[in-house]
This record gives C-alpha cells, structure tokens and sequence, in this order.
C-alpha cells in the first residue's frame, strides 16, 4: 500500500469525485454556465458606455442665416436630439429637471462674430454637472459638432493647426469590445475563487472533508482533486464565452486561441488559489461566499480596470491594483481581443499572474494541515 | 498481547476549553467498545483523536503500537471511520461512493469486485447501487457510510454516533453487522447517547465532562445498582403527579413512566417503605426489578434533575372548552404521485401526552406539519382546539405552540432577543410581553445567560429556551417534533419533568418520536408506517400486542419491529 506517497488512484478517483458533483450540482452549472451568459447579456446591451441621442436644448438667439445652419447642424446630430428655444430662460427648467442634459447658446451677435473671426468664443455650451459623465460628453461632442460645421463651411479657411483624433483598436469606440473581454475575468474570478471556496466550504459542511481526511488520502491529492476539475471549469467557460463574444457579439478576435488559452490558463492559478485559501478558513458557505465576493469578485470588479481606468485612480489605490491578478487579466484579454499577440504585454502580465498566485498557494500551503485542528 | 487502541493520559483543548481532562483506557481487538456519555462529554474529539483527524494537547494514543500523531498515514490505512453525518457524497450514487472510498483507502483493484458484491451484500444496499446517495433513507445512508468505512477491511472501525436519526429496524441492522464485523476481530469503537446499545456492548467506555467515569463490561455498572430499582404498577390514572410525589421523597435518584408503570431507582442504602407507601396510597403496588444499565448511568451522573417544573408550577391550570384536543380524520396527502399520509384518523383527548411513532418517511411529520397548519391537506379534515384548521387556520395557530427538531432558535440573535422575537411572533404587546418573558427567564434560570448566543447554550439550557419560546403566549397544545433527538438521558429526563407538569395543568402534548424510550412516556401512540397508522394505543397494549410465550415480556421497541414487519407481511399477502 503506498501510504505516504502520491497516489494517482486515489488523486484520479477525487478527480472523478469532483467532476461528477460538479455535473449533477445544479448551482455549480449555474455558475458555470447560466450565469456567465446572463452577465455578457447585461454588459453587451446595459452597460453600453456609449451614448447617442442625448437630450439637449440649442438656444437660437440669432436669425442670421450662419446660426440657421449650425442650429440645423446640431438638430442633424446622431449624438443629439435637440429641443429648439429662442430664449435660454426657456431651457433652463428643463435642465434642473433633469429633462435635457444642457443646452447650446447660439448667441445674437453670432453671425458678426463668426465674420470678423474673432478669438472670442462662438457660442456657449451649459451642461448638467450633476451628471459628470454626460456632462463631458456633452461638452466634447458639441464642440466637435461646432469644428465641423466650421470646417464643412464654404471658403472656410483650414485652422493652422487641426487635431485629428483617430482611435486605434476599436475605431468605433465601442464599449462593447472591451467590455467582454473584461467579462470574462469577472466570470473567471468567480469560478476559480467562488465556485471553489463554496465547495470546499460544502465538503465541511457536510462532514465529508472529515471522511475523506480519514482515509490515507493526502492533503496535496484533496486539493489537487478539487483544483484540477474546475481549472478545467475554467478553462470550458473562458472558451464558451469566447464563442460568446466573438460570434453573438461581433468582438473581434485579433490574437491566438493560444494566447488566450496561455492567459486564461495563467489567470486560473491565483484565483483558484484564492478559492483554497478562503476555504482553509471558511468552513461554511455563506462565509466562503461573503469572503469570495469582498476579496475576489469586487476587486475584481472596481480595480482592475474593467470599469475603471487604473490611471484616474489615487497613487495608493494604484499601488494596491498590482495584487489583483485581474488586473493583468482584463489588460491582456483587451489585447488579445482588440490588438493581437502582443507577446511583449502577455509575458510580464502571466509572470505578475503566477506570482500572486505562488504567494496565495504559499499562504494554502501554510495554513493546510490533515487535521481538523483549527 | 497489546490493546488494538492504547490511549494514555490524553488531555484535548480548544482554546479555554479542556473537552478532555486526561483519559487512558485500552481497546480490545475483536471486541464492540461502546463509547457513552452525556453530550458534550468528549466522545467525538476521543473519536477524532483516535482517527489522528486532530492532536492530542498532551498524552499519547497508539494504534497497533503505533502512536497516531506520528504515524498518521499509516494510521489512515487501517483505519475506517464513519463520522456523524456519514461523510458520504449526496450527489453521488452508491456505487460510486463505494468506487471513490474504495480508491482513496487503497483497496487493490483485483479484489474491488468481490469486495464489492461482498460488502454490498452484507449492508443489503444491492438493489439500490444506482440511486445518489442524497434520496436514501437515514438508515441506507448509514448502512452505505459503513461499507465505505470498511473498504479496505480495517483493523479498527470507529462509528460516532451512527444510530441518531436511524429508526429501529435499520439500528438491529446495523448491530447485526458489526456483531459480525468483531467476531472476525476488528476492533470496533461505537459512540452513542442510547443506552441501551451501551447496554449491548462488551465493554464499555463512559465520559463524563472529559474524564473516564467508567470503563468495562456494562453489567460491571449495573451490578452496581441491584436491589435499587423498583417499578410502581397498577396504578390506575395520576401516573406524572405519583412520579413527582416519589421524585420529592428525596431518596429516589431517578425516575420515569414506564408504560402503565413507574420505575425509580432509590439511592445507595434507601429505605423502599416510604416508595411503596405511595404506590399503597394510589392503589397500586411496589414490585422489584432488575437493574437497567441506563439506572447505573444516571446513579453515576448524580441522579436525575428531580420531578418540579418550575414553569409548570407557576402556570394556572388551562381549559379547553372541549374534550377533545386534535383530531383528524381520514387525512390524506400527496404530493404529485406520492402518498405521503393516508387516511390518517385518530383523535387526542385533553391533557394527553400523545406520540406519533414510526421510521424515517413513514408519514409522521406530515402529519403533524398538517395539524399544525403547515400544511394543507389533500383530503380529510384536520381539528385543534376544536377550530377546523381548513377554515380557522390562524386562530388555531394561536392556540397552539410548536417546537421544532432542531429548537429553532437563532444563533445570531442573544437569548433575550430570541425571546424579544418569539414574543413578538405570538402578538404578545406591552406589559404582558414584558411579563411573560421575565417569568420565562425566571423559572428556566435563564438570567445569566441573557446576552449569550443560544449556540453557546449548554444543551439543556438550549432546551429551556426553545420550550420557553413556543410556551410564551400559554398555548393549550404542544406540538413537539423530536424534541429529545440524540439528546442524552439527564437533559431527556429534565425535559420530559416540564412536559409532565405542563400537561398535569391541563396542557396537551403531541410528540413525534422514532426514539422508543419516549414511546413509553407518551398516555397512546399512534405507530405510522408508510403512510398510514398501524396500530393505535397505550404503549401497554402495543406492547401486550407482540407478548408470545418465548418473549412474555416484549421492550417497545420488540413491539415496533414485529408491528412494522407484520405490516409488511400483510402487504406481501395482498400482493
């Protein structure tokens, strides 16, 4: 008998154990499947970044034919849709209500001005503040609706200099396409972290760690039997929802299969890793699952810049994104989404991932012992 | 020869807590060594210790001569052990448990099918092989936790409390096994709260709040108590109020209904005339009988907790208005295809203890849940109080107070405001809400633990407060389901003193019980087997039932087996 050693009899039978529970668990097919589904549903069609058709007034102050036309200019807008006053006092409730995110003065004296080609401004942009984010892509895209007017105008001379901005990548500024790809690092994170925690977690509950620790089955051969299943989990999900994104989404990939595979593959290591660790700790579920959303799901949510650019964060806050495994995640699936292989991004990123999870395995390692001891 | 378990001076701590204070004791090979004791006395972490699942504080075990800390693997290897709940895998089928315990234990793959057919054989499990392990009965599961304990033919074989929860036919079972499994000379450690499967031991092992009370042939113990033990019979009605009056004498250490009769053990040296004066004055009499091993438990224990009930005394006398308590009649259920009572019809007189008795899916907490107005009924009518359940639901649930199986209490609110809570639930408000719960916390002595989580609770403190909050608002019928499971015999007994004097005030009680022993404390039984009522009566004339010239003296749980087994004989004719 090969007490002592490694057995992989005992390790491929765990395995099997593990696969079927998995197969016949409704709540972990859930997990697995129906749930990654209904999250690339929601951030493909309610999450959408991107905005058109705002509510905004355009006060026409003048009846010169030039502010005429950058007043049909605005109304023509996809981005816009424009409520037309002649006086501001008009517009201004319906802004405090909430009903149009702000309004453009298109000012009396506009025409004068536009002819001695002052320096003063044209016309005055007002936005709702309240509402940060509308608020500057109101501002940005009703300048850019007054540039090119000015540039389309007959005899307009070119401006010295013109800034042409041309967004690389994802040409349309979908949000979309990088979006999904961040999905599937959420999706990930609760598999490898959640689904793990809560099934260790389960294994307590229900006395069977305690059977399973009495046998001559060793502590590397139990967690190994609950690691490989759903490292393998893992992996069949990060395919289905690349199928997902690339087929009913319209995201492209631009990078390998092996790529992703290796990436995927390198994120599966701390965030299984994390799983085990809350588990060496939690002996319940709604323990296990309440440590797995605060310390795996929401960091990954808020701070590996999947909805949140790293960059606009505190220096600290920063500091602290370089233990998130995420976030070397979300980065390199954009990449391989969006860009390609970009081998020179992949590398250091699967290297940051491995070492997290080495320091988590470190801290399962320490804290696993056969006993029940606590 | 060296002991197959040898356990020297072992100390265990959790944090302050020293669960065991010190306990040596030897483990024959070849023997069943019965491992008894009040909760909370140090079974399971004796049980854990020896299966090198935790490490002794101080003191050694050794397995075989090996000492289990240090040879923990090789330990594993010969060792089966079947925890509390089984450890076995719901989702799984019994064949593949038995395949992942058969890998994990190492058992060779050449015997693996003989081993198999063997073992599957031995626990009867054959024609189940392919139904998930979570969609057995409480006894298959028990039986399947055994074949996997025993994979690869253990030297010892530890079972901690294998019987809670199972009913009587698959505990015969499963003695039957292990009878077989020492005669082959496994060494087998059994823990249990059910005295008499200590009984039925070859040695045993009693804990006591972490130390060795006891250690050796059960009839060693009993011995001990000859000539103390006496049953008052024939007396015809009063049988709780004679018991309390015996219990107040001061000379009698334990005593319980029996069926029509009280037994009482007397203490060491007592004089029997003041008992059999009792017996005298309620017209009956005394009569000497052999001693139980549950007598010396209870005797070395200290004594039962004495026949007052503190909240029984305090409360007035209630009235029904009617003679009849709950009934029911020709109720049914099903739920889709499956019938899970039908045509259950009896009714419960006032002040009447009355059980529902019967194996695991027999129908009984059906039943009760549908008399409680938990349940709607597929047919037939449904009475508490009086009120027609159908039609008055909340009325009759105002009259009535329920104690769940597992106490209900929650473990995350402090015992005020678990009281706070069940208070409030009733639609007690103001003055009276504050007054009942002080009275509550008063006669069940729950003042010192008012601000500590019911977890924390020593059983049966946690006892008291579960009866305090179904008796809050007086109810006039007591619904208890399983209150005593796998409770020990001293908590049992303090708790059946206040359902005694509850129901000398006029109070009714149902009791759903698979646990014989309460049987008897119950006035009738109504003995439910799928889906329907067996047989109906005291627990007397049960008993009287199965007497036969080899057995003229049947326990109840003789007359449970053979009922149930005549049950299943007259469909078997039918078919």
């Amino acid at each position: 008998m090969s007490a002592g050693g490694f057995s992989a009899r005992r390790l491929t039978g765990l395995v099997y154990k593990e696969s079927l529970q998995v197969l016949r668990d409704p709540s972990a097919m859930l997990v697995t499947f129906a749930l990654p589904t209904v999250m690339m549903l929601v951030f493909a069609f309610a999450l959408s970044l991107d905005q058109s058709h705002v509510p905004i007034g355009v006060v026409l102050e003048s009846d010169g034919a030039m502010a005429q036309d950058l007043a049909a200019a605005f109304s023509g807008s996809r981005f816009f849709d424009v409520t037309p006053a002649r006086d501001r006092r008009e517009l201004a409730a319906q802004v405090v209500a909430g009903e149009l995110k702000g309004f453009v003065v298109i000012p009396q004296d506009f025409d004068a001005r536009l002819k001695e080609g002052s320096r003063g401004p044209l016309v005055q942009i007002i936005t709702d503040g309240s509402q940060p984010n509308t608020a500057s892509f109101v501002a940005a895209y009703a300048r850019g609706v007054v540039t090119t007017w000015l540039n389309g105008r007959e005899g307009a001379h070119a401006a010295p200099v013109s800034l042409d901005a041309r967004f690389w990548f994802n040409p349309e500024i979908n949000s979309r396409h990088f979006l999904i790809p961040g999905a599937i690092a959420i999706i990930m994170t609760l598999i490898g972290t959640l689904l793990t925690a809560l099934v260790v977690a389960r294994e307590w509950e229900r006395g069977t760690m305690e059977a399973v620790m009495s046998t001559p089955a060793t502590m590397l051969e139990i967690l190994l039997g609950k690691l490989l299943p759903y490292f393998g989990l893992g992996l069949i999900a990060t395919f289905g929802c690349t199928l997902l994104a690339t087929h009913a989404f319209g995201v492209p990939l631009r990078g390998s299969y092996f790529a992703l595979f290796l990436l995927a593959s390198a994120f599966l290591v701390p965030a299984l890793g994390q799983g085990l660790l809350i588990s060496t700790r939690a002996r319940n579920q709604l323990v296990a699952s309440q440590l797995a959303a605060q310390t795996g799901f929401l960091p990954a949510f808020m701070l590996s810049g999947f909805l949140f650019e790293i960059g606009n964060m505190p220096g600290w806050l920063q500091t602290l994104t370089y233990l998130i495994p995420a976030r070397y995640f979300v980065a390199s699936l954009q990449t391989v989404f969006l860009t390609g292989d970009v081998w020179a991004q992949f590398l250091p990123n699967i290297l940051a991932m491995l070492a997290v999870g080495a320091g988590f395995f470190g801290l399962v390692a320490r804290n696993t012992r056969k006993s029940l001891d606590v | 020869m060296t002991a197959a378990i040898e356990i020297r001076g072992v100390v265990k701590q959790f944090g302050d807590v020293e669960a065991l204070k010190g306990v040596s004791a030897d483990i024959e090979a070849g023997r069943l060594t019965g491992l008894v004791g009040p909760d909370g006395a140090g079974k399971t972490t004796l049980i854990r210790l020896i299966a090198a699942l935790m490490t002794p504080t101080d003191g050694t075990i050794c397995l075989g001569g090996r000492d289990v800390v240090t040879f923990a693997t090789t330990i594993h290897s010969n060792l089966g052990y079947m925890p509390q709940r089984f450890g076995l895998y719901e989702e799984l089928t019994v064949l593949e448990n038995l395949r992942l315990y058969a890998r994990l234990r190492g058992a060779k793959h050449d015997s693996l099918d003989a081993t198999f057919a063997q073992l599957l054989h031995f626990t009867r499990l054959e024609p189940f092989i392919n139904r998930r392990a979570g969609q057995l009965s409480g006894g298959m599961k028990q039986k399947l936790g055994l074949a996997c304990a025993l994979m690869a033919k253990p030297d010892v074989l530890l079972l901690d409390e294998p019987s809670v929860g199972v009913d009587p036919i698959s505990r015969q079972d499963l003695w039957r096994m292990v009878q077989a499994l020492t005669h082959d000379g496994m060494a087998v450690v059994w823990s249990t709260a059910y005295l008499d499967e200590a009984e039925r031991c070859d040695t045993v092992l009693m804990l006591n709040d972490g130390r060795v009370e006891f250690d050796g042939p059960p009839r060693e113990l009993t011995q001990r108590v000859v000539g103390r033990s006496h049953c008052l019979v024939g007396i015809p009605n009063e049988r709780r109020r004679v018991l309390a009056e015996a219990l107040d004498l001061g000379i009698v250490r334990d005593g319980v209904i029996q069926g029509d009769a009280i037994r009482v053990v007397l203490s060491q040296g007592a004089d029997v005339a003041p008992v059999r004066a009792i017996a005298a004055r309620h017209g009956g009499r005394l009569e000497a009988v052999a001693p139980r091993f549950e007598d010396a438990f209870i005797d070395l224990l200290g004594g039962g907790p004495g026949g007052r009930s503190a909240i029984a005394e305090k409360m007035a006398a209630v009235d029904l208005g009617t003679d009849i308590a709950v009934s029911c009649h020709q109720l049914t259920k099903r739920f889709g295809d499956f019938v899970a009572t039908e045509n259950v019809t009896f009714s419960v007189g006032k002040g009447e203890i009355f059980g529902l008795l019967g194996p695991n899916g027999a129908g009984k907490s059906t039943t009760f849940k549908m008399l409680c107005g938990l349940l709607k009924p597929t047919a037939g009518e449904a009475r508490v109080v009086g009120l027609d359940l159908r039609r008055a639901e909340s009325q009759a649930k105002l009259k009535l107070g329920y104690m769940s199986q597992k106490f209900a209490l929650y473990g995350l609110l402090s015992v005020k405001q678990n009281l706070d809570f069940y208070s409030g639930v009733y639609g007690l408000t103001g003055a009276l809400r504050r007054e009942r719960i002080d009275e509550m916390i008063d006669t069940f002595e729950l003042e010192r633990f008012l601000k500590e989580s019911p977890e924390t609770l020593p059983l049966g403190f946690k006892q008291r407060l579960a009866l305090a909050c179904a008796l809050m608002h007086r109810p006039l019928v007591l619904f208890l389901d399983e209150p005593t499971s796998g409770v020990d015999p001293i908590t049992r007994r303090e708790f059946w003193t206040h359902i005694n004097g509850l129901v000398r005030k006029g109070v009714t009680a149902m009791v759903t019980t698979h646990f014989m022993e309460e049987a008897e404390y119950c006035d009738r039984v109504a003995l439910m087997y799928q889906a329907k009522v067996i047989a109906l009566g005291s627990p007397d004339a049960l008993k009287a039932r199965v007497a036969r010239a080899d057995r003229p003296d049947p326990t109840m749980e003789d007359a449970f087996i053979e009922l149930v087994n005549a049950a299943d004989g007259v469909e078997r004719d039918a078919a």
